[in-house]
């Protein structure tokens, strides 16, 4: 009762938002061999700087977010963009749709600063409220307490709105014309109850509990409000946004991602995944559109798949996931090697008219089936400015010709527009489509 | 005859909060109304008063130490009456907590371990909550009598059962099920406080302790529905459970109620609801879980209504939630009986998953206020 730790703040001054950049890590630590080697000739004494006070550093707007080089320590909440886009991927993924309960527009909008106020504190490493413990015995503690003594493990919480969020509260209007309903695509088996969302809160982090405790606590904050229309818990990134580091792979085993955006990569960020100026409407201005696709694999029939085959699906090889004909990872793709139903030639950007998407998807296996089978697949997730434009003319293409089609399923469906980032204390996710002057 | 009673109740109380203002001078022991002023150091705890009056205790304490503190109200026998944790050096708390009359300790904690300062403090009445808001003692008042009616009602209504029961009469057995538990499942955490009666009235066979033989309504409910068969067992059965819910019935006046009480059963209802009728659990023989739905919402309604002038003066944004959130739910319970004053709902087994998903965010959007119902009326 008297000698456990204590991490939740003792005093009510504590309780005020305190701008995330203000804050030193939780977790600094010594910087990993990479954040040296990424920072170049810095120096150690600047690399250990830089890797310990990446939480000082981002959030003044940058499109880059340096926080990450450890997997502990916080992701500034506050920025021109949202986190957990650009933020190189954490392990661990608790994603959730939410619909919308309330027709009343003025306590729809309470929740969205109620739950912006919990998100800072939670990414900041915190606990919810006047926290788990410790406060009236009659009532039950706003935070629910599973994160305690957990550090921030690089928590980032990203909303997003869906298209029917638009049909409520006379939002019509303000409907961006790129937040279009997805066509059905040839091989959808989508099942309702994992498809569709007036909102999506994506929580990433390195340590699943700290993802699941953001979520249940602001499903918790929501409830009258939202209510959770679906979720998908993710245990293994299958896109980096981290050049350096060794790409992930897929249940199939194979190598993801090898040419996906990289979080540094400023200038492909903002052509292929920020609204920006000019792009309609202003209230985007910053944030992006996700796709998320629950894409479910036939695992044991892919397992009896020859190596030849498995290859040729995707075009790479699959230890070292060379593209046929190449020796290296990186080596620039020759497509015509590849047979014409190839994953990677299909999909690469150089047959797409350069269309670009930031995948962000993670591994999942939510048990068996009750046949025996894995439940297990791939939760795609990918940012893009436009999806008319990235994910719908590419998976227009894939749906009608891909050779992976054989071993995976699309079924469930997401479309959201991402606002763009909050940018301090006083801000709150979704001003700029809620504020009247915006 | 309650109303004069309970008009003596106020008038006594307003004439004791007339003494604690005129008393309020005298430093020696707290009145009612007076807080109890805990200065805490590091290896003092002192307290401006030793005794107190039976009810709300209110400990204001300060942090004059320089290492954070732990604050208690203890029982004799160290048991926890209310505590607040790590109190800052220099931070000021203000613990609040229903306490009988007996012997207590005040302890104080510096570093937060080990046994502490320790202060006697005696509170003093007959195990009555005299300091009490005369409001609350009247919700409770009400919510005992509502709780009485409520039994005094069921009887009947077991007994209509129980002889078709004894008569063998499958369909008027069947008929009567489900309006012989509206009482019961109205007022079930009362009946629940007693420990041995819920066991025997209410269990479930997937509740069933090692040996426990398997008594009460849901035996008969599967009988009825499932074996489709009236036996001698059943007979007898149908015997004892009117037996049992008579002792329920004696038993209800001398339950033990708080207003803290009345707010968590409120909750608790809501949790049954979740747990078991939104499944379909409760009565998955008879398909009657709307019944008892409906029941378990209007006796958390009730708690709350009579608890409601006090919780809406303490925190009127929460009552404003909870009157949306019950009249939602009501509405979405009346989607599923054709006429508003009859109990006969649709089975179950008939509503679908899209419309339970319905019930069950509905439930959630009314329980989460709920569980901040109790902490609203004791502020």
């Amino acid at each position: 009762m008297t000698d456990t730790p204590r991490d939740r703040d003792t005093d009510d001054t504590s309780k005020a938002d305190i701008p995330a950049e203000t804050e030193a890590p939780a977790h600094g630590g010594a910087p990993s061999r990479r954040a040296l080697l990424g920072w170049g000739g810095a120096g150690l004494a600047l690399g250990a700087a830089v890797a310990g006070g990446a939480v000082a550093m981002a959030g003044g707007g940058d499109d880059m977010d340096p926080a990450g080089a450890g997997t502990g320590g916080a992701v500034a909440f506050h920025g021109a963009h949202q986190a957990g886009i650009a933020t190189p991927v954490q392990d661990r993924l608790h994603f959730a749709a939410f619909d919308v309960k309330t027709t009343d527009r003025a306590a729809f909008v309470q929740l969205l600063k109620d739950w912006t106020a919990a998100a800072r504190r939670m990414t900041a490493g915190k606990a919810v409220g006047d926290g788990a413990y410790g406060g009236l015995a009659e009532a039950p503690p706003d935070d629910t307490g599973e994160a305690l003594g957990l550090e921030p493990s690089r928590l980032t919480l990203t909303i997003g709105f869906g298209p029917s969020l638009f049909e409520k509260f006379d939002l019509g209007d303000r409907r961006p014309e790129a937040l279009v309903d997805l066509p059905k695509f040839p091989g959808d088996n989508l099942e309702k109850s994992r498809t569709g969302g007036d909102l999506c809160v994506q929580a990433c982090a390195d340590d699943p509990q700290v993802a699941v405790h953001a979520i249940r606590n602001l499903a918790r904050i929501g409830f009258g409000k939202v209510a959770v229309r679906w979720s998908q818990l993710g245990f293994g990134k299958t896109s980096s946004t981290t050049p350096g580091a060794q790409t992930p792979r897929n249940l199939f085993g194979f190598k993801d991602g090898t040419r996906n955006i990289a979080g540094t990569e400023t200038d492909r960020l903002k052509k292929y995944v920020w609204a920006g100026e000019g792009d309609d409407p202003k209230w985007m201005e910053g944030g992006s559109y996700l796709v998320a696709r629950r894409i479910r694999m036939n695992i044991e029939v892919w397992d009896r798949t020859a190596l030849q085959e498995q290859e040729d699906v995707f075009g790479r090889d699959k230890g070292e996931g060379a593209p046929v004909g190449k020796a290296k990872e990186h080596d620039a793709p020759f497509l015509k090697a590849m047979k014409p139903d190839a994953h990677v030639r299909l999909a690469h950007p150089d047959a797409n008219g350069g269309i670009t998407i930031l995948r962000r998807g993670y591994s999942f296996t939510d048990g068996t089936d009750g046949l025996g089978r894995l439940d297990a697949g791939l939760f795609f997730l990918a940012y893009q400015r436009d999806p008319r434009k990235g994910f719908i003319p590419l998976q227009r293409k894939l749906s009608a010709s891909d050779a992976l089609n054989e071993y995976i399923q699309h079924v469930g469906s997401a479309v959201f527009a991402i606002p763009p980032g909050v940018r301090d204390a006083d801000d709150w996710w979704g001003r700029a489509l809620f504020s009247e002057e915006a | 005859m309650r109303a004069v009673r309970l008009s003596v109740v106020t008038a006594v109380a307003g004439a004791t909060a007339l003494v604690a203002v005129t008393g309020c001078t005298e430093k020696s022991d707290a009145k009612g109304g007076d807080a109890i002023q805990v200065t805490a150091a590091d290896s003092t705890c002192d307290t401006s008063a030793k005794s107190v009056p039976a009810g709300q205790v209110t400990l204001r304490i300060e942090n004059k130490g320089s290492k954070a503190t732990e604050v208690e109200i203890l029982f004799p026998d160290d048991r926890i009456v209310s505590e607040k944790e790590n109190i800052g050096p220099g931070t000021k708390y203000t613990l609040t907590a229903e306490v009988k009359a007996g012997a207590y300790e005040v302890a104080c904690r510096p570093g937060m371990k080990g046994h502490g300062v320790r202060q006697k403090l005696t509170v003093t009445g007959g195990g009555k909550t005299a300091k009490r808001d005369p409001r609350l003692d009247k919700a409770v008042a009400d919510y005992r009598a509502y709780a009485q009616e409520q039994a005094d009602a069921t009887l009947p209504a077991v007994k209509t059962f129980v002889k078709a029961v004894k008569d063998g009469d499958l369909a008027a057995a069947k008929k009567a099920y489900a309006p012989s538990r509206i009482g019961w499942e109205r007022t079930e955490p009362v009946a629940e406080s007693f420990g041995d009666i819920d066991p025997k009235v209410d269990t479930r066979a997937d509740g069933l302790e090692e040996g426990q033989k398997w008594t009460g309504w849901h035996r008969l409910e599967k009988a009825l529905w499932q074996d489709k068969k009236i036996g001698a067992t059943e007979k007898t059965l149908a015997g004892q459970l009117v037996t049992d819910l008579t002792d329920w019935q004696q038993r209800v006046g001398k339950a033990e109620i708080t207003p803290t009480s009345m707010a968590n059963g409120a909750k608790e209802l809501l949790d049954e609801v979740a747990t078991g009728k939104v499944t379909g659990e409760e009565e998955r023989y008879s398909h009657t879980d709307l019944v008892d739905f409906k029941a378990n919402v209007e006796g958390a309604q009730k708690s709350y209504e009579l608890l409601k002038p006090v919780a809406g003066k303490n925190d009127s944004a929460l009552t404003a939630e909870l009157d949306k959130q019950f009249a939602a739910l009501d509405k979405l319970l009346d989607k599923y009986r054709p006429n508003k004053n009859s109990y006969d709902f649709t089975s179950y087994d008939k509503v679908g998953k899209d419309d339970r998903k319905e019930l069950s965010d509905a439930v959630n959007a009314l329980a989460e206020p709920l569980s901040k119902l109790a902490s609203a009326v004791v502020k």
